[in-house]
């Protein structure tokens, strides 16, 4: 039933998207695709909440087998607890962006570009999610990179984009090509490309441990793992707001999972040298996202930064659930997934608001360069609450939800003492100090990102005449703030809703949370450590009531109005605040020159000249420089010689046919 | 009855690839027409032995098409051709006849090389057809890539086609759809060609494909 409900849901999405083309030319347009795809994501969340991961318990997958696709071979779907966990994130994150878009989407000044492909959006990120064989996973996969990549090219007239474009479509097409040999390595030789096929089959080990190679580039490369994470921050924010949201929300966390589809699932028993290669990836996937990001002073493009920083985190919390399943401790693994897949859906929360609360910023101001930003707390004091709420979140303060995901990967990472393995051992309370490091450095990234562009003046017109959006928007970043909050004070519900995913990839899972009293969030035993955001809720909100009714009742009331000390400097133009560069100026220096390379040099005009000193900065971006260009200059050096085979006569066409089957049969005969 | 049969069909298959080393150096439109009708009638008695001994009816009717098609109909019309283009003088080769004729016997060679150890399940009969098949169709293409005359291209192909044709024979349980639709497209081949040839005369009053390079607009 549920599974029956879900297909239809993606039946009305693509139904939705087929209605975009004329409905895209009537003002009625775009409300009617946006509610329309809103309540096909509002049915397939209500049948995903429903589904396997909460009533029925482990083992009770649902599948369907659709006459579609290949003949005499079908579409197969299943929805299992993890199928049906991904399903809430995205649909969740779907039918905000919608909501949200009703009323962002009436300044987009295309809209026949961006309403037909949304509704494909969504759906094929549904289908990546539902497929049970290889056809539908990789046609859904490639669907939705197409969608997202046209959506990113609606405003393909902007160099920037049309480089975004470029780059990103060459990076999906690698991660594709990977999954496919992936894909194709699973099956193994009798060629079954059912998922219940390829769970049979026994392969070799080095098969296996290529599948993870493929895998983590296939899959990788679309969540953005360092090194492979070029495209996001072009891509990502060159689309419109509410579609940057999904991208980064939710189509990285599509590729997570594919990744634990493949690994945990499909791939059979792991080898104890991958969780290795996953952690070192995530911690320097983390640390290096965020380091990048406090480089940035475009808000959409410093949020792609903190997606590639907060992949790190889930990718770490997977490696430490495949370091447990592979020194055969349930528990451990139970956590350590569980960890993972609670940051995935707070990721999913927070990095959405985030991203509306830039579109708002940018309906309004016209402006994403936080350099032109600033004081907008005083005009949209809402966008700016929920933004602050989302900063908070992300930088994983108690009492909202990043907190706890963070915590329980903290907590997985001190049980980690417990393996048998002398590498991990070392391994994982390195990889948890760089944990910590992005943690903190996300903290002080979106202090600077909430101070720069909300507190302080207005450092443009455009900032200074900012007007509060329309109430679509507000009422979606409101949602999406308060489910931070309250996924922040209950833990407890989504742990116990994730049961049945950890029962069903590791096979243990963490004890009952809900009756617990007070909430309390407890993963391995009260005596080791627990975790109770609602009595820090009810702290911070009873000191901090306490203190202002302090301050206000006994501080002194005699007031005295006078000009503000100007620091012996008269001329207050909003030009002399702290700028975002010099905000990240200090961490630039300590970080900058080992990861960027980054050269200050101070031009002094000469005494009794009246030229202005300067300050160059100059950043280098090494993964670029040193991985992609010399592959983009080799790939262009052979196109150019090939080139060559272009211009032949027909005479010399017809001879290298022949050349090249006499070659073939010689070595037909020869090998033989 | 076994030894006859694979004697005669050895005999007829055989004849088709000595044929074939013969159009190699026909250096006259109409001998090399000649020889390319002798081709199609070898082939129709080879393919009407193959209706005999495995006594399948319909390869009678492949062999009535081989030669009312390409025994007749093909040569006759570009007999015809030949005429009205008025090129019944020398046909050029890019490589001399001697050049040629060994790289001819190197293909032979490397056919039966090829076919012999692959098909090792089959009979004796069905091996030795498919190597004398194989060598037929590269003669067919080395008499495509050796010449620049399009008439003498266009025989090349149609030779090319009818090794084709002998491997289908050959091979038991082939159905007749796959070799009427081989004549057919081969038919259509004909006639596009056909056209062709005079559309490119018309414009550059030859038909020596050489000439087309230079107008190609990119590059001369």
């Amino acid at each position: 039933m549920a599974l029956d409900l879900i297909i239809g849901g993606i039946f009305a999405l693509f139904t939705g998207a087929l209605v975009a083309i004329p409905a895209c030319r009537h003002s009625l347009g775009r409300p009617v695709v946006y509610g329309l795809t809103a309540a096909a994501c509002g049915v397939i969340l209500t049948a995903a909440v429903l589904g396997p991961g909460a009533g029925l318990g482990p083992g009770a997958a649902m599948e369907r087998t659709l006459p579609l696709g290949i003949p005499w071979v079908g579409a197969h779907l299943r929805l299992d607890a993890l199928a049906a966990f991904f399903l809430v994130v995205i649909n969740l994150c779907g039918a905000a962006a919608s909501l949200y878009a009703i009323g962002y989407g009436r300044h987009e000044t295309l809209p026949g570009r961006v309403l037909p492909f949304f509704p494909v959006f969504l759906a094929a990120m549904n289908l990546v999610v539902l497929a049970d064989d290889a056809f539908v996973f990789l046609f859904a996969w490639e669907l939705m990179s197409l969608s997202s990549w046209a959506l990113v090219m609606v405003h393909h007239r902007e160099e920037e984009t049309g480089q975004a474009g470029y780059v990103y479509l060459v990076m999906a097409g690698f991660g594709t090509l990977c999954l496919l040999l992936a894909f194709g390595l699973l099956a193994g030789s009798d060629g079954g490309y059912v998922f219940d096929a390829i769970r049979a089959e026994t392969l070799a080990g080095w098969e296996r441990s290529l599948v993870l190679v493929l895998v983590l580039l296939g899959a990788g490369s679309k969540a953005g793992i360092v090194p492979l994470h070029v495209w996001l921050p072009l891509a990502h924010p060159a689309a419109p707001s509410h579609v940057s949201a999904l991208m980064s929300g939710v189509m990285t966390k599509v590729a997570v999972y594919g990744l634990i589809r493949i690994v945990f699932d499909l791939a059979g028993p792991p080898a104890s040298w991958w969780s290795v290669v996953i952690l070192v990836i995530g911690g320097v996937t983390a640390v290096l996202g965020v380091l990048y990001a406090l480089m940035q002073h475009d808000l959409k493009r410093l949020l792609a930064y903190h997606t590639v920083e907060n992949i790190g985190i889930i990718y770490i919390g997977l490696g430490l659930a495949l370091a447990f399943q592979a020194n055969d401790m349930p528990a451990g693994a139970a956590l350590a997934l569980t960890a993972a897949l609670f940051h995935v859906l707070n990721h999913s929360l927070f990095k959405s608001l985030l991203f509306f609360g830039t579109g708002a910023v940018l309906t309004a101001t016209g402006e994403r360069d936080m350099e032109h930003l600033g004081g907008l707390i005083h005009r949209m004091p809402v966008t700016a609450s929920t933004f602050l709420v989302g900063c908070a979140a992300i930088s994983a303060l108690p009492p909202l939800n990043g907190f706890a995901s963070e915590w329980l990967t903290f907590q997985a990472i001190l049980i980690s003492p417990n393996l048998p393995h002398w590498g991990l051992k070392f391994l994982v309370p390195a990889v948890g100090a760089a944990l910590a490091l992005a943690a903190a450095l996300a903290a002080a990234c979106f202090v600077k990102a909430f101070g720069i562009t909300f507190l302080g003046r207005p450092r443009s017109p455009a900032a200074a005449m900012a007007d509060e959006v329309d109430g679509f928007s507000l009422g979606t970043m409101i949602a999406l703030a308060l489910l931070c909050v309250l996924a922040g004070v209950l833990p407890g519900l989504v742990v116990d809703g994730l049961s049945g995913v950890a029962v069903e990839l590791t096979g243990s899972r963490l004890p009952a949370q809900a009756s617990l009293p007070w909430l309390s969030l407890i993963p391995i035993s009260p005596a080791r450590s627990s975790y109770n955001g609602l009595i820090l809720l009810v702290f911070i909100t009873f000191t901090s009531t306490i203190i202002a009714t302090v301050v206000k009742r006994f501080a002194s009331s005699a007031l005295r109005r006078s000009a503000a000390w100007d620091c012996g400097f008269p001329d207050q133009s909003p030009a002399t605040q702290y700028t975002a560069q010099s905000f990240a100026q200090p961490i630039r220096r300590v970080f900058g020159r080992a990861v960027f390379g980054a050269a200050e040099t101070v031009e002094m005009p000469e005494p009794g000249s009246l030229a202005p000193a300067r300050l160059h900065m100059r950043l280098r971006d090494r993964i670029w420089e040193y991985l992609f260009l010399p592959v983009a200059a080799a790939v262009e050096a052979a196109a150019g010689r090939a080139n060559a085979i272009q211009f032949l006569t027909v005479r010399s066409y017809l001879t290298l046919v022949f050349a090249v089957v006499v070659l073939l049969l010689s070595g037909l005969a020869l090998w033989r | 009855m076994h030894g006859l049969a694979f004697d005669v069909s050895h005999l007829l298959a055989g004849g088709l690839v000595l044929i074939s080393l013969m159009l190699l150096y026909q250096d006259r439109m109409y001998s090399l027409l000649n020889v390319f009708a002798l081709h199609a009638v070898v082939l129709a008695l080879a393919v009407a032995w193959q209706a005999h001994i495995q006594t399948a009816p319909h390869l009678y009717l492949t062999a009535a098409i081989a030669l009312l098609f390409k025994g007749a109909a093909i040569p006759i019309a570009l007999r015809r051709m030949v005429q009205r283009l008025g090129i019944d003088r020398t046909v050029e080769t890019v490589v001399g006849v001697g050049p040629t004729m060994l790289v001819g016997i190197g293909l032979v060679a490397l056919a039966i090389m090829v076919m012999l150890p692959i098909t090792g399940q089959a009979d004796v009969l069905t091996q030795e057809d498919l190597a004398f098949a194989l060598s037929v169709v590269l003669l067919g293409l080395l008499m495509m890539v050796t010449r620049r005359n399009a008439v003498s291209q266009v025989v090349g192909f149609m030779s090319l086609e009818n090794g084709l044709i002998l491997a289908a024979a050959g091979a038991k349980g082939m159905p007749l759809v796959v070799e009427i639709s081989v004549a057919f497209s081969v038919l259509i081949a004909f006639i596009v060609i056909g056209i062709f040839l005079f559309r490119i005369r018309e414009r550059f009053d030859t038909v020596d494909v050489q000439v087309l390079d230079g107008y190609r607009g990119e590059q001369p």
